[in-house]
Parts: C-alpha cells; sequence; structure tokens
C-alpha cells in the first residue's frame, strides 16, 4: 500500500497491516504527517502538531509489535480535540486565555490510549471551550470542511473531525456537549459517537457543562468507532460520574441483520426549515434499516421542541460555574491590573471571545438571585419531562433514528452574527445529551457534494445496539467509502 | 423580555467579566433575543414536575481516606503568571482598591 493510501486505512485495516509487519507504526505516522503538511495549509484542523512526540511514541510502537505486546491501538494516528489535557503538548481550548497552557496531567482518555501504544498527531481546533456549532469561535481560526472549504466543519468538535475526513489521523476524540461530536461527525461525512453520560471518564476533559459533557470518538467507520470507544471506556476514579457497570465488547456486537431489531421514527424530529435533501436522504436509509429486517414504527417525543430552550439555560449556568476557574491567577492569560478585582475583570474580558463571555453572561443571570426559579430550575424540571419522553420511547423499541443536523455544512460566516440561528444547528442533537442517551453519526448521502447524516439514539449504556445498527447500514450502504477530493 | 443596560452590567460585575461600552449594548440586544426564545418554556406547567441535575444512577460515590502523592508543585506552578515564595501571588483582597467589592 502506498503513502497516500495508508491515510485512508480504517483502525481495523491498519491494524492487520502493522501486525503482519506489512508497515511500520513510524512508516504509517510519517504518512500521516505528510498528509498534514500537504492539507493543513487548506483546512487547519489543528492548532498543534505533535510531529516529534508523535514519532517517538511510533517508533516505541515498533518495539511493542516486534514483541508481540500489542493492543488494538498501537501505533494508530490519533487526533486529540485541544480541550483534552496532554502533559506533553500545550492545551488550549481554541481559548486565548490559555494560550500556551501546558498541563502537568493527562486526561483519561489521553493516558488509556497513551498506554495503549497510540500516536498522537496533534490537538485539534474547536470552538472556544467547545462552545459553538461550526469552529468559528475558535480564538485560532477557523477549521475548513475538507469537502468544501468554504463551508464550516461544524462544531465544536470541527477540528477532529475534519482530521478524520481528511486523512490527517485513522481516528479522533471529541467531546459531545450538545451534539459536538455528532453534528461535525455529520457535516464532515464520518462517523462520530457521542457515548451514554457516564460511560468514559471526563477527567481531564476541561468541563463546559459537566452534567452533559462526554468524550467520544470519530471514525471512518463504524468498527473503528466501536474499537476505540472500548479502548477509553469504564469507570475511573478520578471522576465520580464515571460508571462502575461492566463495559460490552463493543466490537462483538457488531455484525448479523436487524430482524427483530425495533427502530422508532419520531415525528418531532421533523421541523421548518428542515433541508428537504436531508429529509429524503433520511427518509430514505429508514427504508433500507427496514429492508435489513428491522421493525419500523412511530414514537413520540413530544417535548423534543423545549429542548434547544432547556440547553440554553442548562449549559451555561454550568458554563458560568466551571469557567470562574480562568480567573488570571494559577494559569493562562492574566492582566496586571492595580485590584485584584481589576485584574479579574480585565483577565476574563480579554481572554475570552465573544461567545464564550455570551454564554458566562446568560448562565449567570440564570442562576442570578431573583431568576434562579425562573430560568435554571424550571430548565431542570423540562429536562426530567425530556428524559421522561426517552424512556418511555424506549420501552416501545431498541434506538430511534433521525436526522443528525436539519442541513449540511453551511457557509462560513453565514450564521456568526445570529446567536439563535447558529443554535439551531444542534436542535436534534440536544435531547440526547439532555436525557444523557447515547447517540451515533453515520453518513447515509451527499447534497451538492456535501454529506448528510443518520443519527441512531439508543437506551443509556446500550450502545452496542446503536453501533450494531450503525454497522449493519454501513455494511449495505457505501457513502462512508468516499472521500473529498481535498489535496 | 428586554433587558436594560444596568441589569446587563450587574451581570457583568457578578460574572467578573470587564466588557466595553458596546460590548455591553451588543450583549443587552443578544442576551435579550435568546431569553425571549427562551421564555417558550414558560407554555408547560412543571409546577408538579421533579428537577433533574444530571442523568446518572449514581449518588454519593465514596472512597477510603488514604493521602496520595500529588502533583509536583513546582510543575503546578509552571503556568502561574506570577508566583513568590513557592506561592501564586495577587494583589491583596482586602483593602486596597477592592475593599468595596
Amino acid at each position: 500500500m502506498s503513502a497516500p493510501e495508508l491515510v485512508w486505512s480504517t483502525l481495523a485495516g491498519a491494524r492487520n497491516l502493522l501486525d503482519s509487519r506489512q508497515i511500520s507504526a513510524v512508516e504509517l505516522t510519517r504518512a500521516h504527517l505528510d498528509r498534514l503538511d500537504a492539507v493543513e495549509p487548506a483546512l487547519h484542523c489543528h492548532l498543534e502538531r505533535m510531529d516529534e512526540i508523535a514519532l517517538a511514541q511510533a517508533a516505541m510502537a515498533d518495539k511493542r509489535i516486534a514483541a508481540g505486546n500489542t493492543t488494538s491501538m498501537t501505533g494508530i494516528p490519533v487526533s486529540l480535540k485541544d480541550v483534552l489535557v496532554t502533559r506533553d503538548a500545550p492545551t488550549t481550548a481554541a481559548s486565548r486565555i490559555l494560550a500556551g497552557y501546558r498541563s502537568p496531567y493527562d486526561a483519561t482518555v489521553v493516558e488509556r490510549l497513551r498506554t495503549a501504544g497510540a500516536v498522537f498527531v496533534g490537538k485539534s481546533n474547536t470552538d472556544e471551550f467547545a462552545m459553538g456549532s461550526s469552529t468559528e469561535n475558535s480564538a485560532y481560526g477557523v477549521t475548513h470542511n475538507p469537502w468544501n472549504p468554504e463551508r464550516v466543519p461544524g462544531g465544536s468538535s470541527g477540528g477532529p473531525a475534519a482530521a478524520v475526513a481528511s486523512g490527517e489521523a485513522i481516528v479522533s476524540l471529541g467531546s459531545d456537549t450538545g451534539g459536538s461530536i455528532r453534528q461535525p461527525a455529520g457535516f464532515c461525512g464520518v462517523v462520530g459517537l457521542k457515548p451514554t453520560y457516564g460511560r468514559v471518564s471526563r477527567y481531564g476533559l476541561i468541563a463546559f457543562a459537566s452534567s452533559l459533557d462526554q468524550i467520544g470518538p470519530f471514525a471512518r467507520t463504524v468498527e473503528d468507532a466501536a474499537i476505540t470507544l472500548q479502548a477509553i471506556a469504564g469507570v475511573d476514579r478520578r471522576d465520580s460520574t464515571s460508571s462502575p457497570l461492566p463495559v460490552a465488547d463493543y466490537r462483538s456486537a457488531l455484525g448479523g441483520d436487524l430482524r427483530g431489531t425495533k427502530i422508532g421514527v419520531a415525528r418531532e424530529y421533523t421541523i421548518d426549515g428542515i433541508d428537504p435533501a436531508v429529509e429524503a436522504a433520511v427518509q430514505t436509509a429508514i427504508n433500507q434499516l427496514e429492508e435489513l429486517g428491522a421493525e419500523v414504527s412511530a414514537v413520540s417525543l413530544p417535548h423534543t421542541r423545549y429542548a434547544l430552550a432547556t440547553y440554553y439555560i442548562t449549559a451555561p449556568a454550568e458554563a458560568s460555574a466551571n469557567l470562574a476557574r480562568f480567573d488570571g491567577v494559577r494559569y493562562g492569560y492574566s492582566k496586571d491590573a492595580p485590584t485584584l478585582k481589576a485584574m479579574y475583570e480585565e483577565t476574563r474580558g480579554e481572554g475570552f471571545g465573544d461567545e464564550v463571555k455570551r454564554r458566562i453572561m446568560l448562565g449567570t443571570y440564570a442562576l442570578s438571585s431573583g431568576y434562579y426559579d425562573a430560568y435554571y430550575v424550571k430548565a431542570q424540571k423540562v429536562r426530567t419531562l425530556i428524559k421522561a419522553d426517552f424512556d418511555a420511547a424506549f420501552d416501545q423499541v431498541d434506538a430511534i433514528v433521525a436526522p443528525t443536523s436539519p442541513t449540511v455544512a453551511f457557509p462560513i460566516g453565514s450564521r456568526t452574527d445570529d446567536p439563535v440561528q447558529m443554535y439551531l444547528a444542534d436542535v436534534f442533537t440536544i435531547p440526547a445529551n439532555m436525557a444523557g442517551i447515547c447517540g451515533l453519526a453515520v453518513p447515509c448521502g451527499f447534497s451538492d457534494g456535501l454529506p448528510i447524516s443518520l443519527q441512531i439514539l439508543g437506551r443509556s449504556f446500550d450502545e452496542s445496539t446503536i453501533l450494531r445498527i450503525g454497522h449493519a447500514y454501513e455494511q449495505a450502504t457505501d457513502w462512508h467509502l468516499r472521500r473529498p477530493s481535498i489535496a | 423580555m428586554r433587558l436594560t443596560t444596568e441589569q446587563v452590567e450587574a451581570v457583568a460585575v457578578l460574572a467578573r467579566l470587564g466588557l466595553e461600552p458596546a460590548e455591553l449594548e451588543r450583549m443587552r440586544d443578544q442576551l435579550s433575543s435568546i431569553l425571549s426564545s427562551i421564555e417558550q418554556l414558560d407554555e408547560l406547567d412543571t409546577a408538579a414536575i421533579p428537577p433533574t441535575a444530571q442523568t446518572i444512577d449514581l449518588t454519593n460515590v465514596l472512597r477510603e481516606d488514604v493521602a496520595e502523592p500529588s502533583l509536583d508543585r513546582d510543575v503546578v506552578l509552571r503556568n502561574a503568571p506570577r508566583q513568590r515564595d513557592g506561592f501564586f501571588e495577587v494583589h491583596t483582597p482586602f483593602g486596597g482598591g477592592d475593599a468595596e467589592s
């Protein structure tokens, strides 16, 4: 296999090539670093390249492979969203306030991949503190969609999504608070998985909204996403919200047809403003699932229309508390000022970007005396209703399918002046975060050369079922085999 | 729902966010617009509904109270904007110009 082809291998395929010594981890890594040289100027998926570290990790991986001491991830090039702290490369959360920050420790997911022998090619771009739907809120420049550089890659994990879509990494890790894995996976035509809240440790993920955040993989196939989830999932004593439930064998869940699998379609996932091409592609995908043996029926999630408003109270409220730690005292940007209060205000005023300030303000307002019950408690109560909708639906069906996003990737700059319009990009992904359930995005078509994505939602801790459905769909279609023409 | 400039200023003080006057006005417009769309929740009668703060079925996650090595002080202070004698350094929070806050 030539170097240009290597960058399009799947994780499972690269594993075979490495273990059978047809290629070395150093060769595989060099092919990816060359790919970064070629496409980064046009795409800007990464905020920090880790070439030297990657080559050292690859050399170590080759030794492990020679000794027969491999894991699923040994020698595999991985990109890490720049909200995951790493002890050997800067972590900025794409914010000026963390320019040059060096974490004293690794996030648990980083540590697990490092121990498994993975190769880190770099820290990938995101909206500042993962707040956004397009990566346009990055303080260090937008990432371009590999399918059309005039379009956004989605967000907030636009960098990790575009990195996998453009051949810069075989898999990547992102975080999903309201759709930040699934939506960019959809916009970039790759697989994205948001695990159940609590399935993956959040230790070392720079916190945005602690009751919603979850780390998950991007990959080119459902099988690769399953393998990557396996490598990062499981309880962690450093995250008391990580679940002690046993981790399933995700890869062995794949295979077979869908006979007996009950799939629900919620009418509430059709909204005004949905792109007809998206609606048509998702309907075609639903028909295909039926042909594969699934029993498709209608379900109702009546409070779906309230999820966006609920999210835009809950997430900013939690963010306003989490981002209080950026005060110019212990790390990050700090403005010297005559008083402590002025130092706080100037540091934060200059260090944070517009969207982050907007959400801190919104969250502070929602938590402030006199408004707490009207906004924050109200949102928590509606959250109960949204969760109850899913609980009732999952009594009838094993999974729910819907579009990942109402549109394909939109033009860069087209929504930056209108926050409410920007927030609509996440209207179909937010409910899963509110309920804590898992969700998978898989490619299901194209419109004007831009990918369309099918979202498969599953019960809490039942990643196996949505992976099995996604895998069966993938085996019957070839959308996931298409590659962008970039460079 | 239209916020007043004074309300926006008060929230900025609570959040310790220094905002320029033009930023304050823009924030006033945008927050007002977002809050208006959030008012949709008032359609729902939630008087009898309990709140959900988080979705995982875990409470009081405990461990043995055993001391373990923590991060090395020099490594932690490596990122400090200002430090002295092994401590983070800040202006005095009492007296000086901060007495009113």
